[in-house]
């Protein structure tokens, strides 16, 4: 029923007159994240998973490890792959069937964000060069979804690797072990903790972690993975071009926010 | 002998394993339960009765049922491939046949009412998990229902029949092996569903719809003791 899932132009008029004043709907800051909290390795068939909630919207992810050939162009190192599936559980505008743009680029900015980062030490998973060579499954699931899934999803991305244990591996046999306990081995991660943020343009607001009626006024976006200030992926989502000086104060926010976040998040990543 | 009967965990042959219910988990669907036997943890969430889309599959004379059941990739040992198998479409319909006796929904003609079931965590009984799961949603989303439906699988181990079987015991292999019963159920004993893979005696499988009868009768109290407690939540 697309007619009750978008938000009705009276409250996006109402959205936009609010933001032009400076306030939201509820009540925060135009650079201020909702409340973030996190739950560690709860999916106990998974090498590593987190449940990330921001305010209403809820994501899982977890990772799983396997064993496979590597690509011609990088023989002697890991495979790294990232899925997302909307389920159609997480709110009304999420259908069944194959995955459409949104899930696909949710997938892309996360996989792209820890890809570019050097997060995981992909060059340290290599088993026999040319042949086999550890990959690295990440998938994402929204539980509900009240806005901000790519933000929530990179938390939970950092977080359930950071839970990642290796399975045991049979050399000979070419097998994972499955019913065998994980090793006490992590994954190989970098230090720097690469944090995703999204800031959005509407009207001549700048804003991030939007809810739902937030996201569906959005201009324009910018996505943004950097970890203290080095920037690793970039991505300008929607419509709406963005003015030189506006994309100058995206940075400043970005700079300032992801800190921000990082606060939040570092006593999870132990 | 029976008695002798040791389960890998420990179990009686009667018990369940722990059993966690919640309602109102998901905040944007209009009903939404979790239910968990052990390692087992299903989600499920309704949404509607809505506006069916094709129109071409609109009812003119009453409301749809549609179940989507389907496992995260990560809820097993070895990864799931996303998207629906042969497996995860007969349990949807099969639980669209568990829930659909109780349901009233003559009255939403050309509507649709959705539940969607997501296993997070397989540990064996997952459509058992999921069909208790969507039977609290469906409550929770004020679905017009003339009774809930609770839902559990009945083993026979080798000669001896369990309650709530978990992937030990469904891989086992002495004596006879295992045979795996789900059975759904209203608490008033009207059986919405069942399967049976195996092999098993007519007069132990009526012995297994007992043992049924009783579980599910349990499983009744809790579902209904999680939907009062969100009830009493919003007063």
């Amino acid at each position: 029923m697309p007619e009750q899932i978008d938000t009705s132009r009276i409250t996006g008029e109402r959205l936009k007159e609010y933001l032009s004043q400076g306030k939201r709907f509820d009540e925060r800051a135009p650079e201020e994240f909702r409340e973030i909290s996190a739950e560690l390795g709860f999916a106990k068939n998974a090498e590593g998973s987190a449940k990330v909630k921001i305010g209403k919207t809820e994501v899982i992810v977890g990772v799983k490890m396997e064993v496979a050939a590597p690509y011609p162009d990088s023989k002697d190192k890991g495979n790294l792959m990232v899925t997302s599936e909307l389920l159609p559980l997480s709110s009304p505008k999420y259908e069944l069937g194959p995955p459409k743009f949104p899930a696909i680029e949710l997938g892309r900015l996360i996989d792209r964000g820890i890809r570019e980062s050097k997060f995981i030490q992909l060059d340290k998973l290599c088993i026999k060069e040319g042949e086999k060579v550890w990959t690295v499954m990440i998938d994402i699931y929204p539980l509900n979804d009240d806005g901000n899934l790519v933000d929530a999803a990179g938390i939970a991305t950092v977080l359930a690797l950071k839970n990642t244990k290796m399975p045991k591996y049979d050399e000979e046999e070419g097998k994972i072990l499955h019913d065998e306990p994980l090793t006490k081995e992590s994954l190989p991660l970098s230090k720097e903790i690469p944090i995703t943020l999204t800031v959005h343009k509407i009207g001549k607001n700048l804003i991030v972690d939007p809810i739902v009626e937030e996201e569906d006024m959005s201009e324009a976006r910018i996505t943004i993975t950097s970890s203290d200030g080095e920037i690793s992926s970039m991505q300008k989502g929607n419509m709406k071009e963005i003015e030189v000086e506006e994309f100058n104060k995206i940075l400043d926010i970005v700079e300032k926010v992801e800190r921000d976040i990082f606060k939040k998040v570092e006593k999870y990543i132990k | 002998m029976t008695k002798e009967f040791k389960r890998p965990d420990g179990r009686k042959v009667d018990e369940t394993r722990k059993i966690v219910a919640k309602v109102g988990i998901i905040p944007n669907a209009d009903g939404s339960a979790m239910f968990s036997f052990g390692d087992t943890i299903a989600y499920a969430a309704v949404y509607g009765p809505r506006k069916m889309h094709p129109q071409h599959a609109q009812n003119p004379e009453k409301a749809t049922l549609r179940c989507d059941y389907s496992m995260l990739s990560f809820s097993t040992k070895e990864r799931i491939r996303p998207g629906p198998s042969r497996r995860s479409t007969e349990i949807s319909k099969i639980t669209e046949w568990a829930l659909e006796p109780v349901l009233l929904i003559d009255q939403y003609q050309n509507m649709v009412v959705d539940v969607f079931i997501n296993i997070l965590q397989a540990n064996a009984s997952t459509r058992c998990a999921g069909i208790n799961a969507a039977a609290m949603a469906l409550a929770h989303a004020g679905i017009p229902m003339t009774n809930l439906v609770s839902s559990v699988s009945i083993g026979k181990l080798d000669k001896t029949l369990v309650v709530d079987l978990n992937k030990d015991e469904e891989d086992w292999e002495e004596g006879e092996g295992a045979t795996d019963i789900p059975i759904t159920m209203t608490h008033d004993g009207k059986i919405t569903h069942i399967q049976l893979d195996g092999k098993i005696t007519i007069k132990q499988l009526k012995e297994a719809v007992e043992l049924a009868r009783k579980a599910t009768s349990d499983i009744y109290e809790i579902q209904k003791q999680a939907l009062k407690d969100v009830a009493e939540e919003i007063e």
